[in-house]
């Protein structure tokens, strides 16, 4: 068995992999050396913590709370959309990456720290500081992008869809959610995701999740194995009900923003006309 | 329908602690492990070659070396699945030695990450496929160049730093792709601005415009009449060979006088070179002869009435002899197709015979940097200049690999003489490719190699290393 690897990569990041965990890290400030140290100590057994608990966070929630602290962070992310289906492992990219994130932060004199795993990243800003996400399609398209501030309560950015890496329910091409935690950012971009759909639509091919990968914690949920041709209207329509679900998950405090692509249409919920707008065009 | 999966179509991965359950055909969660027929296969496999045939000795003396450093005999190990340290301030992944006829040679074994990297594709045909500096397209995004036309191919220099990295992320994504695909001879489809549609694949015919490729040309249109004039004086009276670069024409040509072979009046469009020997007689493309035309008489004048007789007899072929007609001057002087002698068929089948099959090559190049070589010695420089003296040789997966002279270590080798999928990919992106330096133990101390990290050849080949006949 091959245990976790980390490496340098260059423009001081960090590099930290594990089965498939995939992390790349960077930090500002005078703490990078000892935050880079102490986010591969914490990494070292992350994975391990996670394996001797996957078939409790394959189970729907509401389930007992688990023991481990990352399994921790995506139990009390999902717990809240249990009245859908949903398991914690919806939020385990962002659970892992917010858990490496606070391993770091208690280093001092730490800027700015970003923890990327795979799209789903948790970051840090010190007071007065800001970061920009630039939010792009699957063809790289640039689809906006949002500036964070310290002060604006949001440290977790997330995307799913049918470019990521685990099966989607639905059929967008990206959802990026915007939320207090990189592991609440995960589960609803992931559960906009599986909103975004045309039930029933012939272009739509759809398998059993466990036919694909016999682990998931889908089941036997039909996942959408690839999308034919859709008509503007169709998009429109399918766009429309991952806005629905987006829009009550902003109304419950459960993200600050999200926005949601097929087909060359892009939708965005964004924080109330109050708050400054998120999502701005470039 | 039964959803359920059997438990004898997955198997479990016991690569990380996760211990997926994978079904056949499919990767586990982490995209590095798959189940390939019930066995647990890393995508990446480390790979050696097992040579078969017994190495001819150079002398019959005995045991001196014959020159060549990877003796044949001996299992090679590729760097194909070794992984890599970049950025290298580690030492390679593999450093191992054997002894090859009581010298003890080292090989360095690492896969290293190309940013500066491409291939350059040599595709058999006359056919147009685009003005040279056309910009070669995939999925719409540039991923390189036309370049300049060799003997009876066309030429693509395809990838490099500046589509890789230089450009937007989908061009350096759809690079990347196309560039893995090509080393790994799987097929690609590229257009080239105001120019063809073309599949390439290394080792394949090349389809363009959706045809399939079958000849290169014997020669260009004046050459093709210089070979086979002799054949056709005695048979038929004018034989014109419609090429897009020279067209030929026999009675005009140096050769048909030689051989007394009359005027006929029968006048070629385009512009005249030297006696007999025409450019331009129509656009480029993928027709006849890599020109436009499939109609071969458009490229006629009318015949000079003062010279041409009726019945007079002419052949028309296209520089591979895929393409042929016969024809007869009327009263008029106006050539109506006939039927084709049997001797001049059996030249036009000559012609194709003369044709060797079109292929595409793909020739995999790139350039070993500062910190790969890091991984091979303590002083960079010194792989570079062992490699110069040609001390150490230098294969890519196996392959022999040209070294360009000047300065670093910038190799050349066919991605055909590589083990299936011998390369692989980062995100930067750039393409991980095997590379392998080999020399003799005592060279590779005098370059500060990483002499503590050295491992016996019986030691690293384990039972589930890849193994390819080579």
């Amino acid at each position: 068995m091959t245990g976790p690897q980390a490496a340098r990569l260059p423009g001081d990041r960090l590099h930290l992999q594990h089965g498939p965990i995939d992390l790349v890290i960077s930090v500002d400030g005078p703490g990078r050396e000892a935050a880079f140290h102490a986010a591969a100590r914490r990494f070292a057994t992350v994975l391990e913590e996670l394996a001797a608990e996957l078939p409790h966070l394959r189970l729907p929630v509401p389930s007992p709370l688990p023991g481990g602290s990352t399994a921790r962070r995506m139990h009390r992310a999902v717990t809240p959309h249990a009245s859908t289906f949903v398991t914690p492992m919806a939020a385990v990219a962002g659970g892992v990456a917010d858990e490496i994130l606070a391993a770091m932060t208690a280093v001092p004199g730490l800027t700015r720290a970003v923890v990327n795993n795979g799209g789903d990243i948790a970051f840090h800003l010190a007071p007065g500081e800001a970061a920009t996400a630039r939010i792009a399609g699957l063809d790289c398209t640039d689809l906006g992008q949002v500036r964070l501030a310290a002060s604006d309560p949001i440290r977790g950015l997330a995307t799913s869809g049918q470019g990521g890496r685990s099966h989607s329910l639905g059929i967008a091409d990206s959802v990026t959610a915007l939320a207090t935690t990189a592991a609440e950012a995960d589960v609803a971009a992931t559960l906009i995701a599986n909103a975004v759909d045309l039930p029933g639509h012939p272009a739509i091919s759809r398998a059993p999740a466990q036919s694909l990968d016999p682990d998931s914690d889908l089941g036997t949920r039909p996942v959408v194995t690839a999308v034919g041709p859709l008509t503007p209207d169709e998009v429109v329509t399918a766009l429309k009900r991952g806005l629905a679900a987006a829009n009550a998950m902003r109304k419950h405090g459960l993200i600050a923003g999200a926005a949601l692509t097929l087909g060359g249409q892009t939708f965005t919920a964004l924080p109330t006309e109050a708050d400054q707008p998120l999502l701005t065009e470039t | 329908m039964n959803d359920r999966v059997k438990p004898q179509d997955k198997i479990r991965c016991d690569a990380c602690p996760v211990l997926c359950y994978i079904a056949e055909g499919r990767s586990g969660a982490c995209d590095r492990y798959a189940n390939h027929g019930g066995e647990l296969v890393r995508l990446d496999p480390l790979t050696i070659i097992e040579h078969s045939d017994t190495a001819v000795p150079f002398l019959e003396t005995g045991p001196d070396w014959d020159g060549d450093i990877v003796q044949s005999t001996r299992p090679f190990i590729t760097a194909i699945g070794a992984g890599t340290t970049y950025p290298d301030y580690k030492p390679a992944p593999f450093i191992v030695s054997q002894e090859v006829d009581g010298v003890d040679m080292i090989t360095v074994v690492t896969e290293g990450i190309f940013s500066y990297c491409g291939v350059k594709v040599k595709i058999d045909t006359d056919r147009h496929i685009g003005e040279e500096r056309s910009v070669v397209r995939v999925d719409g995004e540039p991923i390189g160049l036309v370049m300049t036309s060799e003997y009876g191919s066309r030429m693509l220099s395809l990838g490099g730093v500046d589509h890789l990295t230089g450009g937007s992320k989908k061009e350096g994504r759809v690079t990347c792709d196309a560039l893995l695909n090509l080393c790994n001879s799987e097929p690609v489809e590229m257009t080239i601005d105001d120019g063809a549609t073309l599949t390439v694949q290394a080792g394949q015919a090349p389809i363009i415009d959706g045809e399939r490729e079958r000849l290169m040309r014997v020669g260009c249109g004046s050459a093709t009449i210089g070979m086979f004039a002799a054949q056709w004086k005695d048979h038929v009276d004018e034989v014109v060979v419609v090429d897009d670069h020279i067209t030929g024409v026999l009675s005009e040509h140096q050769a048909g006088r030689l051989l007394d072979v009359p005027h006929t009046g029968i006048k070629v469009a385009g512009r005249k070179s030297t006696p007999g020997r025409y450019f331009q007689v129509a656009e480029p493309g993928t027709g006849w002869g890599g020109t436009n035309i499939t109609d071969p008489l458009s490229i006629l004048k009318p015949a000079d009435a003062k010279v041409a007789w009726p019945g007079l007899r002419l052949l028309m072929v296209s520089t591979t002899g895929e393409q042929w007609a016969y024809y007869e001057l009327d009263e008029d002087l106006v050539p109506q197709p006939a039927e084709i002698p049997p001797v001049l068929l059996a030249s036009a089948e000559r012609i194709a015979e003369n044709c060797e099959p079109s292929l595409c090559s793909v020739l995999f190049m790139g350039g070993a940097g500062g910190s790969l070589r890091a991984g091979v010695t303590e002083n960079p420089v010194g792989l570079t200049r062992s490699v110069k003296a040609m001390l150490t040789r230098v294969t890519c997966g196996g392959a022999p690999a040209y070294v360009w002279p000047g300065g670093g270590i910038t190799v050349m080798a066919d991605v055909t003489q590589m083990p299936t999928n011998a390369f692989g990919y980062v995100p930067t992106p750039a393409l991980v490719a095997p590379i392998e330096f080999t020399m003799r133990r005592d060279d590779y101390a005098a370059l500060s190699g990483h002499m503590d990290r050295v491992r016996r050849v019986e030691d690293v080949i384990t039972p589930d290393i890849r193994r390819v006949r080579g």
